[in-house]
């Protein structure tokens, strides 16, 4: 049956569209800027086409910028974050998965208030988390280090990652275990061999939760670190502050669009699974 | 030679007891079978000889060894579940020698096992792919043949066709029974099934809220039920049951049914003349309900009846008529064509009646 073009339908597409146009209307007003030089911008306003395209802005902001004293651009904050967030991800979601494991598979006594207060920490604001953190940070001599922000992120994280693994994992069948223990398997093997091969769908999930929180994440990396060792989202801050003084609206467009290359990046591939891993556990 | 003994084993959730004292003795070979309605407790006692589940008072043995504390893996048994329970990530190859591999078994003997159990099951086209590719019927075979590469003292079988559609669960039930004459295993097999249980067991061990009712050969439990819940549970349709007297005329007993309308000699047994006078509960199976010119052995008792409605299966019909005032089913001969409504002669066999004690439920032996 072909579709009737109707008043009501074309209203519903126009307001959508509307929508869609105004939630766009930032990053696009980013990115023409990080293609205008700073005199384009002073002169026609930060909302316009740029003259020529200034791809200089992105390698400037990249390896050349001055950032608190330091002129090696962005680059160093990226490779912080970096540093950061692999390990942080990497180590969160498999000790997530593995909680995940022991609380919906290996059933115990209390196993049910173990898990309510692990995802307690799904509900704390980050706020009250930080004068702990920083009593942590000092007794382990990890003040200012990359490894004291990758510590704080596998702690806080394991809340969501144990969180999404448990809920995916009650739908393992009891038997497959039962199975498994008459052959002989024990609880490593029973997780690598068995459980492990099934959990691809909410690997991804986690994975991409985790890379996008820590990496987009700001208040931990701005309190716990300072010159050098801060995350992009911490240094980018400083970027703006120096440029507050001499606006160059230009790269500091430029900035903002690498640092949120990687989240885009991950989402764009990922972003698929991600959908369908969020409800794959609700199905059976 | 005893190949598993349970010994007063109870199994208690809270304060909740789910077994109350099995006690039963498996001989080596055997095909045991625990039958009995869901919750009855059929399942729990199966994982506990596994060693999945602990009891929470008693003992088990299996092969003479007592399992207090034996893991499941060193009970030298092997198990197939209603679900299959093949691992999914694994082709079937992977999932018979994963055990073998847990155990550390040399490759060349894992090869051979897979090899002779493959060619057994007729499953060796399947070797090499997923749990996923396979259907049912498939499954199951490679369920089994999982169990089948250990070579165990005891296969424990979980239910393993209940979700079989009805013809392949016909087909696969011949093949666990031609299994078992040929590989001698000794299995304990849960089941909800009786009709599975009558022709698979060399025992059947009937349960109900937690304990044992009747443990003996299928024949036994048949015609002999030791209580009122085996003789209703088991046989399709089941035993028909209904009040009656003992009355004793001319030195021979007579069992008057329902309004007393209705007598019916009594077989001779031991205890019967104890009852005389007193109420009982009368058991008679369908199939001891005929046609009018059937001939059981010792000649059959002959009554007038009238028919309530029939349900002609094409073998047989079953008949609803009533006796004494109460309903029960007969089955008759398919050519028989029987009128609702109308009266209609029977042939009764009393020679294989039951009576039970109305107030302790137990038969009357």
């Amino acid at each position: 049956m072909p579709s009737r073009v109707t008043l009501s339908r074309v209203a519903i597409h126009a307001t959508l569209i509307a929508f869609a146009a105004f939630f766009l209307v930032p990053l696009v007003v980013v990115a023409l800027n990080s293609l205008r030089s700073t005199e384009d911008i002073a002169h026609g306003g930060v909302i316009g086409l740029p003259h020529e395209l200034m791809w200089s802005n992105f390698s400037g902001t990249w390896s050349g910028y001055c950032i608190a004293q330091h002129c090696d651009g962005i680059q160093p904050y990226f490779w912080n974050s970096m540093r950061m967030v692999i390990p942080a991800t990497i180590i969160s979601t498999l000790l997530g998965a593995l909680n995940g494991y022991s609380l919906s598979l290996w059933r115990f006594r209390g196993d049910t208030i173990v898990f309510g207060i692990m995802t307690l920490g799904v509900f704390l604001p980050e706020q009250m988390r930080l004068v702990p953190w920083v009593i942590v940070l000092r007794d382990l001599n990890l003040f200012n280090t990359i490894s004291g922000l990758v510590l704080i992120h596998i702690v806080q994280g394991l809340s969501f990652t144990t969180l999404f693994c448990r809920n995916y994992y009650v739908s393992v069948p009891q038997d497959l275990l039962k199975a498994a223990r008459i052959d002989g398997a024990g609880y490593f093997r029973i997780f690598w061999r068995i459980v492990l091969p099934l959990s691809p769908p909410i690997l991804i999930v986690t994975v991409i939760w985790q890379f996008t929180g820590i990496w987009n994440e700001y208040l931990y990396g701005v309190t716990f670190s300072s010159g050098e060792h801060q995350p992009i989202t911490a240094a980018l801050i400083a970027l703006s502050a120096r440029l507050s003084d001499a606006p160059q609206y230009g790269e500091q467009s430029a900035a903002v669009l690498l640092a949120a290359a990687p989240t885009l990046l991950v989402y764009l591939f990922g972003g698929r699974y991600f959908l369908r891993g969020l409800t794959a556990g609700a199905v059976k | 030679m005893s190949a598993l003994a349970i010994r007063d084993v109870w199994k208690r959730y809270g304060a909740l007891p789910v077994l109350k004292g099995i006690d039963l003795d498996i001989d080596s070979g055997e095909f045991a079978i625990l039958v009995g309605p869901s919750g009855c407790g059929k399942s729990t006692l199966l994982n506990i000889i596994a060693g999945l589940d602990t009891a929470s008072q008693g003992n088990i043995e299996i092969g003479s060894r007592p399992m207090n504390g034996v893991a499941a893996k060193d009970r030298n048994i092997a198990m197939v579940f209603q679900s299959y329970a093949l691992y999914p990530s694994m082709t079937v190859r992977q999932n018979m020698t994963f055990g073998m591999e847990c155990r550390r078994v040399p490759k060349h003997q894992q090869i051979e096992a897979v090899g002779r159990v493959a060619k057994l099951l007729q499953i060796e086209a399947l070797l090499d792919r997923k749990p996923s590719q396979l259907s049912g019927g498939q499954r199951q075979r490679v369920a089994m043949g999982r169990a089948l590469v250990r070579d165990p003292l005891l296969f424990l079988f979980d239910e393993p066709l209940s979700n079989l559609d009805a013809k392949l669960r016909v087909e696969m039930r011949m093949e666990i029974k031609r299994l078992h004459q040929r590989l001698g295993s000794t299995i304990v097999y849960v089941t909800h099934d009786q009709i599975e249980a009558m022709t698979l067991a060399t025992r059947i061990a009937v349960m109900n809220q937690g304990e044992i009712q009747q443990f003996a050969d299928p024949d036994t439990v048949y015609n002999r039920p030791a209580n009122l819940f085996v003789a209703r549970f088991m046989g399709a349709p089941p035993m028909n049951t209904l009040p009656a007297r003992i009355v004793a005329e001319d030195s021979r007993l007579f069992a008057a049914v329902g309004d007393g309308g209705v007598r019916l000699p009594l077989p001779e047994t031991k205890n019967t003349g104890a009852y005389v006078d007193r109420d009982v509960v009368l058991g008679i199976r369908p199939e001891c309900i005929a046609e009018y010119n059937r001939r059981f052995e010792d000649g059959s008792t002959l009554l007038e009846a009238p028919v309530e409605m029939t349900e002609p299966t094409g073998a047989e019909t079953i008949v609803l008529l009533r006796l004494g005032g109460h309903e029960v089913l007969g089955r008759v001969a398919p050519d028989i064509k029987l009128k609702s409504g109308e009266h209609a002669r029977f042939a009764l066999d009393t020679r294989r009646i039951c009576l039970f004690d109305l107030a302790t439920e137990q038969l009357i032996t």
